[in-house]
């Protein structure tokens, strides 16, 4: 194919470009309009909680989303006990743990500091660290040689002048 | 040090590699069960038949706890292990109606046949969520004492009864002879 017709194309592949995007638009409400439950609450407080709690804990069944945003059955029954938890009066961290007794670290999509996720939280400050150093000592050492052997001693300048000099 | 310290960023490659080698193999739907060494959650529910049912009718000798229900293919195929395990007697398997409505659960019964010593029906799935779980079927390995010690997510066939439940139910047997 030649430049010319990839031209004469163009027209087309931008409308196609525009479905695209027009889809993606679509794709993007979907997952954006959360499940529709009927709970209600006696302070926006409550609801408030409610909205963080299924929004930061994953749904156990469907991998990759929230309780907010998932259909799936485990999902469902798990909102309607974050309600009733709430209206019982329990607190977040008595929430969270009654998750965690139950589905573990998976359901947290904030995992848990504990020992067995300390190499999770902290991992990528460790490579970070190392990466830090390795930097610093090869700028460290550039540096040196910077200073060992552009800088000239007095014999080396003496020399340097006298070239000048029979030059000249 | 010397040289050695130019193949650091090598050694670093090929450990990073390795690691992520393992994890493509790792299955991430496999979610470790919280319940392992627990007790069996209490529960005060009635079967599928309108009994009522509490934890002291549970079996006193090791059994299987199977989660089902009607809606559910894979339960579909894992039903001629169970129906033979019950059958020959082998071992006690307890059903757990998960999520279904009474007459449907019936009906899959009386079609398909029943082999659980009996089904408690957990209809809005709170029981499932003491139990930790996120969809049928499910199998737990509970002791002779009620506590839960194995686990298995999806179809139970004769190859994961032959390869994962026999070892486990012969080491829980012979643990309570001692």
């Amino acid at each position: 194919m030649n430049i010319q017709a990839i031209r004469s194309k163009a027209p087309g592949l931008m409308q196609l470009f525009g479905v695209i995007c027009m889809l993606f638009g679509l794709l993007g409400a979907g997952a954006l309009s959360a499940q529709v439950d009927t709970f209600e609450f006696e302070t926006t407080e409550q609801q408030q909680r409610f909205r963080k709690l299924s929004d930061e804990l994953r749904c156990p069944m469907c991998q990759n989303t929230n309780l907010t945003g998932s259909s799936g059955g485990v999902a469902e029954d798990l909102r309607r006990e974050i309600h009733r938890m709430i209206m019982d009066g329990m607190t977040d961290q008595e929430i969270e743990q009654f998750m965690f007794e139950r589905y573990g670290d998976f359901i947290f999509y904030r995992p848990r500091l504990r020992q067995e996720t300390l190499l999770l939280w902290f991992g990528p400050l460790a490579f970070l660290a190392i990466g830090g150093f390795v930097a610093f000592s090869i700028s460290r050492r550039a540096r040196k040689i910077d200073e060992d052997e552009t800088v000239l001693n007095s014999a080396q300048q003496e020399k340097l002048q006298d070239l000048l000099n029979s030059k000249g | 040090m010397g040289r050695v310290k130019y193949f650091f960023p090598v050694i670093g490659f090929f450990a990073l590699a390795l690691l992520l080698w393992r994890g493509l193999y790792l299955d991430p739907k496999e979610l470790p069960s919280m319940l392992i060494d627990k007790p069996m959650p209490a529960f005060e529910l009635s079967t599928v038949d309108g009994e009522p049912v509490t934890n002291t009718d549970l079996p006193d000798q090791v059994f299987l706890l199977n989660v089902w229900g009607s809606y559910c293919l894979p339960c579909l195929v894992e039903h001629p292990t169970f129906m033979r395990l019950s059958e020959e007697g082998e071992i006690p398997v307890v059903g757990v109606n998960y999520k279904d409505e009474t007459n449907l659960a019936q009906g899959w019964l009386e079609t398909n046949g029943n082999p659980f010593a009996f089904s408690i029906e957990d209809g809005n799935g709170r029981f499932g969520i003491d139990l930790g779980v996120y969809g049928a079927p499910e199998t737990y390995l509970v002791d002779a004492n009620g506590v839960i010690r194995y686990r298995h997510v999806s179809v139970l066939d004769e190859t994961v009864w032959a390869e994962e439940f026999l070892p486990a139910i012969a080491e829980l047997r012979a643990e309570s002879v001692q």
